[in-house]
């Protein structure tokens, strides 16, 4: 299954090259791939249920107990299964879609990648690796929501997701590194082993906030949420895979994942739970007074995510039965209404509920589609939706604790859901036809393909759902809870409580839609009082945030970075000297004895002729004398090295002293005449911070003599030099082949430093 | 600088001090010298023309030159790196060819010496791209 993502890659990197008059084949070659990977996994299915998961494991830093390991099971299986046969449909739609952009090579490298590292997300069996491809999840969804770059509503809500799910993912690794710690591993397999140890540690709160930190953000659960409706600027085919098989789904499976280890405390309940019952509410309340179509169909989005999140928090067999079954309800009829949605605003050029109306005219299969989706969101029969509804009322009766609570905030939402549903339908496809600018029809056959078959897969599984049940659902249960429970699904369940609660929520449902077209001062009202109840959008906080924290890094910058060059390299140098001093006064490094002598005499003439150019180059008011002057303590230093017959450093030295004059010389014509712009005082403070520096220096080069490594370096590489790397000189021996990295790491240096140089004074010469 | 002593000399002392540039680069693994060291010689080869006729871009076409070699130099010591990899050393570990060779003896090839023409031709390429870019007409 790892070839798969690596065919993946290649496919979605491999699109540039084929040539441009097939422009239009691209698309249908990846939702083919797409296809076959889907194909692949459906026929593995039988094995899921029968035999032991596959598992895959490659080394990768096994050091640092980092692997690559890949694991099919029915949990991964139901989340692969979404992302590829989701994943090939929505190729098919982009190809209708994105028909009339440019840049669509790009697209279809991001959406593959990103379905890719969906696929690869869900299939991890390491928390490490799981969470590298978290991040490649929300940074690729970053390109695919910034598409239309040009719009800067785009580019800030792709930002806005970038930072709240990469933020959320920072936590999480904090989470995956904290627990991982108790059980010393990242594998899963660990994890499942140690899960009583896990529950039982001190890490596990504070591990269980972080990791949920970032299944919340990924999710969009309340109070995060508000980056999913931000995300709908993405193009069509995006926020229709984004909303049903991938990103906010990720959330889910992880949590899903990792309820055998974390879940089941009261911790986990009372806090997965809380959150999510806030969220369903949240998505379905406010879904009502959204007046675009895709923002109504991203506040239903949170509100399933909000049910999945408190079915997986109530954490009991059947609450994770009916979560696994919404997952692929919510999965189909999302996709498909974001398509038609995708396909309503391309033919009338809006997405306004105000400005549509009457489309049944000239959109008849549309509306069929539709329809039936939206009846599979409102939870009515016969549709896989009605089922769904079923089984989260059922999970959410059975469910520890706090049950009625749960239960009446369920039912009001679902009562909203059924009154947008309803809405939505109504408010689109009949009434009086507005005039559009062009007339709409539904030309395009790959519009629909997608959209017809999630339809029709959501009526077919709603009438016979017992195979989905059996073959996908029951093995994806095994693996998050530990109960077994039979999952027999069925259409109808009989007069018993849920049916009534069903009933009752449809009758409500029904009543609201009513208000709501009936009187149309009762949604505007609605919204006004909802723009003042909730007056502070999160949105605009997180705005305000972000812009603060800006701001005070601004102000960082400047203070640390003020642009004078002078003043940075007092500042190392200061540092450096104290931390330098420090030292010595630690190990008291003035305590070195070696014989002291001016023999030869001609060597400690040369540090006098030396010491003499330093003082000279440092006073002088001429430039040329300076620059001279540090030419002789050059070479008087290279002198000495050739004293102590180090040939090499001696040469190195004198033609580095060459260079270095002949490049002053070359400046030295530019400069301005020389002129004393310091005062005193800063002269005064130069000289002392110079003394300082030159003296740590001078008593850490004494100390480095006197140091006696034990073995010494210098005797390894003298006795190797030959016989180990073939070489007499030992300096060069060591350069290239000792120690390479060095000089790689030197050269590099050196590479860059140039370029640095080069480009200074190309700008500076171009402006001129 | 018009002195024709100093042009005269530049002329013929360039190729003398490039040729010893190389000569160092050989030898550098057994004596004084090494990639490092004979980088250097020749650059200093093109600087000392460049005094002597007050022009250090010699014609125009050279200009790309320094990113040339020092690209091509990296290049070279990235090329040295494979030859341990594919041998299943550590990375970096010199690997060695001996090739008897008739009247001279044993050659013996490594790849510590490519890694050392890389360093020569970076350091080359580093040198001039100073020079030039320091000493150009605006």
């Amino acid at each position: 299954m790892h070839l798969i993502l690596i065919v993946f890659l290649i496919v979605s990197l491999g699109i540039f090259l084929i040539p441009e008059r097939l422009k239009n084949w691209k698309p249908f070659l990846l939702s083919i791939v797409q296809g076959a990977a889907f194909f692949y996994f459906v026929v593995r299915i039988p094995e899921i249920t029968t035999a032991e998961a596959k598992y895959l494991f490659f080394e990768w830093i096994p050091p640092l107990g980092l692997n690559f390991e890949f694991l099919l099971d029915g949990l991964s299986m139901v989340f692969a299964l979404l992302v590829t046969g989701i994943g090939a449909l929505i190729f098919l739609y982009a190809k209708a879609y994105m028909k009339s952009y440019t840049g669509t090579d790009k697209f279809y490298l991001y959406l593959m990648l990103f379905s890719a590292a969906m696929l690869g997300l869900v299939l991890s069996a390491n928390l490490i690796q799981l969470f590298v491809f978290w991040e490649l999840t929300s940074f690729l969804s970053y390109f695919l929501i910034s598409f239309f770059h040009e719009k800067e509503s785009a580019r800030k809500a792709a930002f806005q997701s970038l930072y709240i799910t990469g933020f959320g993912g920072l936590a999480m690794l904090a989470g995956i590194i904290l627990l991982g710690s108790v059980v010393d591993s990242y594998s899963l397999h660990d994890w499942i082993n140690g899960a009583e140890s896990i529950r039982q540690s001190k890490f596990y709160l504070p591990g269980l906030l972080l990791i949920l930190t970032g299944v919340f953000t990924k999710s969009a659960q309340f109070p995060f949420h508000f980056w999913l409706p931000g995300a709908m600027q993405a193009p069509a085919p995006v926020s229709s895979y984004l909303h049903s098989a991938t990103m906010v789904k990720a959330g889910i499976f992880l949590l899903a994942r990792l309820s055998p280890v974390l879940g089941g405390t009261n911790e986990w309940i009372y806090i997965v739970s809380l959150i999510g019952v806030l969220t369903m509410l949240t998505g379905s309340y406010f879904a009502i007074t959204q007046t675009d179509l895709k923002g109504i169909l991203a506040y239903t989005t949170i509100n399933a995510l909000g049910v999945l999140v408190l079915l997986l928090g109530i954490n009991t067999g059947e609450s994770i039965k009916a979560a696994m079954l919404f997952l692929f309800i919510h999965a189909f009829y999302k996709a498909t209404l974001f398509m038609v949605a995708g396909l309503i605003e391309k033919k009338t050029g809006t997405r306004e509920l105000s400005e549509l109306g009457g489309l049944v005219k000239y959109m008849p299969f549309t509306f069929i589609i539709a329809l039936l989706a939206l009846l599979s969101m409102a939870g009515l029969p016969p549709l896989l939706g009605f089922l769904g509804k079923e089984l989260i009322y059922e999970a959410k009766v059975q469910s520890p604790g706090i049950a009625s609570l749960v239960l009446i905030l369920g039912v009001t939402s679902n009562v909203f859901m059924v009154a947008v549903s309803l809405f939505f339908a109504r408010k689109v496809f009949l009434g009086k036809p507005k005039t559009y600018k062009k007339k709409p029809d539904e030309k395009g056959a790959a519009f629909l393909i997608g959209p017809g078959i999630l339809v029709l897969l959501s009526l077919v599984l709603g009438l016979f759902p017992g195979n989905l049940g059996t073959a996908v659902i029951k093995p994806a249960l095994g693996v998050v809870s530990n109960e077994m429970i039979d999952v027999k699904l069925k259409l109808w369940h009989g007069f018993n409580q849920v049916f009534f609660l069903s009933l009752l929520t449809v009758i409500l449902g029904l009543l609201l839609y009513r208000a709501m077209v009936k009187k149309k001062k009762l949604t505007e009202t609605w919204r006004k009082v909802n723009s003042v109840i909730f007056s502070v959008e999160l949105d605009e906080v997180f705005a305000w945030v972000m812009d603060k924290f800006v701001k005070i890094a601004q102000l960082k910058t400047k203070t640390v970075q003020h642009g004078y060059h002078r003043l940075y390299i007092l500042t190392i140098i200061v540092f450096t000297s104290l931390l330098l001093w420090f030292q010595v006064f630690v190990i008291r490094s003035w305590e070195f004895g070696i014989p002291f002598s001016l023999k030869p005499f001609y060597i400690s003439g040369l540090a006098v002729v030396i010491l003499g150019a330093a003082i000279t180059s440092a006073v002088s008011r001429s430039r040329i004398v300076t620059i001279i002057s540090m030419g002789v303590a050059g070479y008087g230093i290279s002198l000495i090295f050739m004293y102590y017959s180090a040939i090499d450093l001696a040469i190195t030295q004198i033609i580095v002293e060459t260079l270095t004059v002949v490049m002053f010389m070359a400046i030295l014509q530019r400069l301005p005449r020389f002129a004393v712009l310091s005062s005193r005082r800063t002269r005064l403070r130069d000289f002392i911070i110079a003394l300082s520096f030159g003296a740590v220096m001078t008593i850490l080069a004494i100390k480095a003599v006197n140091v006696n490594l034990n073995p010494t370096i210098s005797d390894f590489f003298i006795e190797n030099s030959y016989s180990r790397a073939f070489g007499e000189n030992v300096v060069n021996v060591i350069l290239v082949d000792f120690r390479a990295l060095d000089t790689l790491g030197e050269v590099t240096v050196l590479t860059i430093a140039a370029t640095g140089v080069f480009l200074l004074l190309k700008t500076k010469n171009k402006k001129l | 600088m018009n002195s024709v002593i100093l042009q005269l000399a530049a002329k013929y002392l360039r190729w003398l001090l490039i040729v010893f540039s190389v000569l160092a680069l050989i030898r550098g693994h057994n004596n004084p010298g090494g990639g490092f060291i004979g980088g250097l010689m020749a650059g200093l080869a093109v600087v000392y023309r460049g005094f002597a006729y007050d022009a250090f871009l010699i014609k125009e076409r050279m200009q790309n030159w320094p990113e040339w070699m020092i690209a091509g130099g990296l290049f070279g010591i990235l090329l040295s790196f494979l030859p341990s990899l594919l041998s299943g050393k550590t990375l970096m570990a010199g690997v060695w060819l001996k090739i008897p060779l008739p009247l001279i003896g044993e050659l013996k090839l490594g790849s510590p010496f490519l890694f050392d023409i890389g360093v020569f031709f970076t350091v080359i390429g580093v040198t001039l791209m100073f020079v030039f870019s320091l000493t150009q007409k605006r």
